[in-house]
């Protein structure tokens, strides 16, 4: 595949680094990422994958926009209330980058469709906001061996970790269980800062950049932690690949997946954050 | 071009272009050669000349030679070092 003198341009900025260079532009333009949730992670993921010219988006998620998502969930706009989610994002992607191909999943991630819906895909991008899917794509991940880039954002913090099955820990590695119910709020009643969705999104496009072209050290085995308010980072080593762990030890104990019960006020709001 | 003593693998022409697509287009043409092989790039006079052979060099290549054409451009000849 010969670039044209306009993807030249486009790119040049991603071809000039030595880390990317031609062959790491390739084989953005041949990679395959799916993204989980179009709320306030999934937007920016979307929106710097777009443009870094990933050859293949998919982006999945049941809701509709509404009025209140667009404090953070930045791929939207006011005239998009009302559409579905994956509609309105797969128009911003492709009027960013026409080198783009956008596949859209109107519907919720389920023991069900998910396995179907990450077979094609070289990496996954949670984008989601609670526990019952986080815990469904981090056990689909492993048992499909996809790596993926977990996230999570709450009021003033966010976190990261990025999972390559067999490579490193796993969510359930660190997470057995989901907590009980109501023990966490979730972000529709805690409250977000818009920007950190900006974040921490943008750092898991960072993570499936960094993993495609294979440039530098990926975020597996760590979890990276951000407070706002105190303007700190944290990098925090994880133990090793879990001997114990349910689902990605060499003995699993978990080998079909779950649909953990959403807590009721989470219904609707569904695949996003 | 007096004083070349090697054979050039490739060539590409930059001076229809300003920086920083002049060492975008340079490093396509290094991506095609292989480990040794020459590249003959034409070039023009000022920022291009100044920063094409330092961001090549940086990349691990080796400038072999830079013949001044005297019409403005040059003649820039690149050693590809890697694959």
């Amino acid at each position: 595949m010969a670039f044209t003198n306009e993807q030249l341009e486009r790119y040049s900025r991603h071809i000039i680094l030595k880390e990317v260079g031609v062959k790491g532009q390739k084989k953005l333009l041949n990679a395959k990422v799916l993204i989980i949730g179009a709320g306030g992670l999934g937007s920016p993921a979307a929106l710097y994958l777009a443009a870094a010219g990933v050859g293949t988006i998919g982006i999945a998620d049941a809701d509709a926009v509404d009025l209140s998502n667009l404090q953070r969930q930045v791929i939207h706009t006011t005239n998009d209330v009302g559409r579905k989610k994956v509609d309105s994002a797969a128009e911003t992607m492709r009027a960013i980058n026409p080198d783009v191909t956008v596949n859209t999943y109107h519907e919720y991630v389920t023991s069900a469709n998910i396995l179907d819906l990450i077979k094609d895909y070289d990496f996954v991008i949670d984008g989601t906001d609670n526990f019952p899917a986080k815990f469904l794509i981090n056990d689909a991940c492993v048992m499909a061996k996809k790596p993926l880039s977990h996230a999570g954002i709450i009021r003033f913090k966010g976190q990261l970790t990025t999972i390559v099955p067999g490579e490193g820990p796993c969510y359930r590695c660190i997470f057995e269980t989901p907590p009980p119910k109501d023990a966490v709020p979730t972000c529709k009643e805690a409250g977000v800062i818009g920007a950190m969705g900006g974040v921490i999104g943008s750092l898991q496009a960072m993570e499936a950049i960094k993993y495609i072209t294979g440039a530098g050290d990926l975020l597996v085995g760590y979890l990276l932690t951000y407070d706002a308010l105190k303007m700190e980072f944290r990098k925090i080593k994880l133990p090793p690949r879990g001997k114990g762990c349910a689902v990605c030890s060499d003995e699993p104990t978990i080998t079909e997946l779950i649909d953990y019960e959403l807590p009721a006020c989470e219904l609707k709001q569904g695949n996003e954050e | 071009m007096a004083d070349i003593d090697f054979n050039v693998d490739d060539t590409v022409d930059i001076t229809d272009v300003v920086c920083p697509v002049t060492f975008v287009k340079t490093k396509v043409a290094l991506e095609e050669l292989d480990d040794g092989q020459i590249l003959q790039v034409h070039i023009n006079d000022g920022e291009p000349i100044k920063n094409v052979p330092r961001s090549v060099k940086e990349e691990g290549h080796e400038v072999l030679k830079i013949v001044d054409n005297e019409d403005g451009t040059f003649e820039l000849y690149i050693k590809k070092v890697g694959d």
